[in-house]
C-alpha cells in the first residue's frame, strides 16, 4: 500500500537527481571555463554552488523530518542514509568544480593565452560520466552500473598520475611557470577527487539496493 | 541569485474552530485537568498524546460534552468554544451539539444492523426516511469513510460481519452522515492489526480536507504520521502544543522529549 507520506521520499530522491544534475553541469562549467578561458562561465560555477549547498541543506531537513515523524526501515531507511551521504558527495563535487575554476582564475591572471591542459578534458570526461552513471543506477536502482563505476575510478587515477608527471616535466622546462603548472596539478587532483565522489555514491548505491557493502563484495571477488 | 525556497513544513495555521480556556475538570474529589489553554485549527489534525491517565481522552471527551453522562464529572473553571459557542451554556442542547461533533471510539461499535442501517442510524433519529436522501448519504459516507468498494455489494448484511478494520471504517462513515465539522477519534486504531490502522490513517489523512480532527493515541508514531499539530499531556496538565514536527524533532520542553523519546511513560 502506497501511503501519503511516501511522497515525501521521492521528494528526497528528486532532490539528489537536482542536485546531482547541478553537480554534473558545475563540473562541465568547470572544464570549459578552463579550456575557453572564460571568468563569466568561472563565475556562474562559482554562483551555482550556493544553489547545491542550499539543496544539501534542505536534504538534511527533509531526512531529519521523515526519520522523526515516519519511523522507516529498511529500504526506505537506507535510503535516508544514502540520501545524505550521497548529498555530501555531491556538495563536495560542487565545492571541487568552485576550486577548479578558482584556479583557473588564477591560471588566467597569470597567463591569459594559457592552454596545456594535460590529460584533464579526459579526466573530466571520464569523472563526469562517472557521476551520470552514478546517478543514473540510483534511479534505475541498478546496481550492476554501480558496480562498474568502482573500475572506471581506477582509470580517473591512473590519467591523474599521468597529468601529475607531465606537469612536473613542464616545471623543470620552464620555471617561470611553476605557479600555472602547479594550479594545473591542483585541478587535475580535484578532477580526481571528482571521480572519487561518484565513486562513494555508487557504492552508496549498491549498498542502497542490496544491503551489502561494496567494498566487501569487491574483497570477496579479488 | 535564486537559491531554491526552503519549504517550511511548520506553515501558518488555519484558523481556531476549537478553543479551550482556563480549563480544570475533576471527576468527583480527583482533579483531571488543570488550566487547559489551546486552540484547535479547523482542516486539520490534532493528536492528544501523553500516558494513561494524563487526561488526554478526558478533554477529548469534553469537547462534545460526552464527560455529561458521568455524575461526578465536573467542569471547577473555563470553557470550551466551537466556533465561538461555550459548548457548556446552559441553552446549548448536548445532542445537537453531538451532531456537529462526531466521536470514533477505541472499539468499534457497530449497532446489530445492516451496514445501510448503521450509517444513517443518526438519521432516522432526526427522522429522516426519503429513500433517495438516505441512499445518497449512504453511498457518499461509505465512499468518504473509504468503505464503499468493499461493502457496496452487500449493504444489507450486518455491520458485524464486517472485519476489524471495516468495523471502524464503518464506525467514522456513522458520524459523517449526520453532518459534522468535527470527529474527535480516542485511540480508534488500538484494536486493529498494521493494515487496516494504515487504511484508518489513509483516511484521517483525507478526511481533514473536510473535517477537524482530533484524535487520542497512545501511538506516538501514529501521532507523528498523521498530525499537524500535537499536544503532550502529564498528569492532567498540557505540557506543550505545537506542529507536530517541532514536537517530534525539536520539542521545547523536556518532559515531551523524553517521554517520545521512550523515556519514561
Amino acid at each position: 500500500m502506497k501511503r501519503f507520506f511516501h511522497e515525501e521520499l521521492e521528494a528526497v530522491r528528486s532532490h539528489i537527481m537536482e542536485m546531482g544534475e547541478r553537480a554534473v553541469e558545475s563540473a562541465n562549467l568547470a572544464l570549459r571555463a578552463l579550456e575557453q578561458r572564460d571568468l563569466d562561465i568561472a563565475e556562474s560555477v562559482i554562483e551555482g554552488d550556493e544553489i547545491i549547498d542550499a539543496i544539501e541543506t534542505r536534504i538534511d531537513e527533509e531526512v531529519a523530518r521523515y526519520i522523526s515523524l515516519r519511523a522507516p526501515v529498511a529500504k526506505d531507511l537506507r535510503l535516508l542514509f544514502i540520501a545524505v551521504k550521497a548529498s555530501h558527495d555531491l556538495e563536495r563535487v560542487g565545492d571541487e568544480a568552485t576550486s577548479i575554476v578558482k584556479r583557473t582564475k588564477k591560471i588566467l591572471a597569470s597567463d591569459e593565452t594559457y592552454r596545456d591542459l594535460g590529460r584533464v578534458p579526459d579526466m573530466c570526461e571520464l569523472a563526469i560520466s562517472m557521476l551520470k552513471e552514478a546517478l543514473f543506477s540510483f534511479i534505475q536502482e541498478d546496481e550492476d552500473i554501480a558496480y562498474q563505476i568502482i573500475r572506471q575510478d581506477k582509470e580517473v587515477d591512473a590519467l591523474n598520475r599521468e597529468n601529475f608527471k607531465e606537469f612536473v616535466e613542464l616545471m623543470k622546462d620552464d620555471a617561470s611557470k611553476v605557479d600555472v603548472y602547479a594550479e594545473m596539478i591542483f585541478i587535475s587532483k580535484s578532477f580526481e577527487r571528482i571521480a572519487d565522489h561518484a565513486k562513494n555514491i555508487a557504492e552508496e548505491v549498491y549498498f542502497l539496493l542490496t544491503s551489502q557493502s561494496l567494498k566487501q563484495v569487491l574483497k570477496g571477488d579479488a | 541569485m535564486d537559491t531554491p525556497a526552503v519549504e517550511s513544513h511548520r506553515g501558518d495555521r488555519n484558523p481556531s474552530l476549537i478553543r479551550i480556556s482556563d480549563f480544570d475538570f475533576s471527576y468527583g474529589d480527583k482533579q483531571a485537568l488543570f488550566d487547559i489553554n489551546m486552540d484547535i485549527a479547523e482542516h486539520e489534525v490534532t493528536a492528544f498524546i501523553g500516558p494513561s491517565g494524563c487526561g488526554k481522552s478526558t478533554l477529548l471527551r469534553c469537547i462534545n460534552r460526552m464527560n455529561d453522562l458521568i455524575e461526578s464529572a465536573r467542569i471547577d473553571r473555563g470553557k470550551v468554544e466551537v466556533n465561538g459557542l461555550d459548548i457548556y451554556d446552559e441553552r446549548v442542547d448536548a445532542t445537537e451539539l453531538r451532531k456537529r461533533i462526531g466521536m470514533v471510539f477505541q472499539k468499534s461499535n457497530p449497532f446489530p444492523k445492516s451496514i445501510y442501517e448503521n450509517v444513517i442510524y443518526g438519521l432516522r433519529i432526526q427522522g429522516i426516511n426519503r429513500k433517495s436522501e438516505l441512499d445518497e448519504t449512504v453511498e457518499r459516507c461509505l465512499k468518504g469513510a473509504a468503505l464503499w468498494e468493499e461493502v457496496k455489494d452487500r449493504l444489507d448484511t450486518s455491520g458485524l460481519s464486517l472485519s476489524g478494520g471495516q468495523q471502524q471504517r464503518l464506525c467514522i462513515a456513522r458520524a459523517m452522515a449526520v453532518g459534522p465539522d468535527v470527529l474527535l477519534m480516542d485511540e480508534p486504531c488500538s484494536a486493529l492489526d498494521p493494515v487496516a490502522t494504515a487504511k484508518i490513517e489513509e483516511l484521517i489523512h483525507e478526511l481533514k480536507n473536510d473535517y477537524t480532527i482530533v484524535i487520542v493515541t497512545h501511538n506516538m508514531q501514529q501521532a507523528a504520521r498523521v498530525s499537524d499539530r500535537t499536544a503532550f499531556f502529564y498528569m492532567g496538565n498540557l505540557i506543550e502544543m505545537n506542529a507536530t514536527d517541532q514536537i517530534f524533532m525539536s520539542p521545547d520542553k523536556e518532559q515531551t522529549e523524553a517521554y517520545i523519546s521512550g523515556r519514561f511513560g
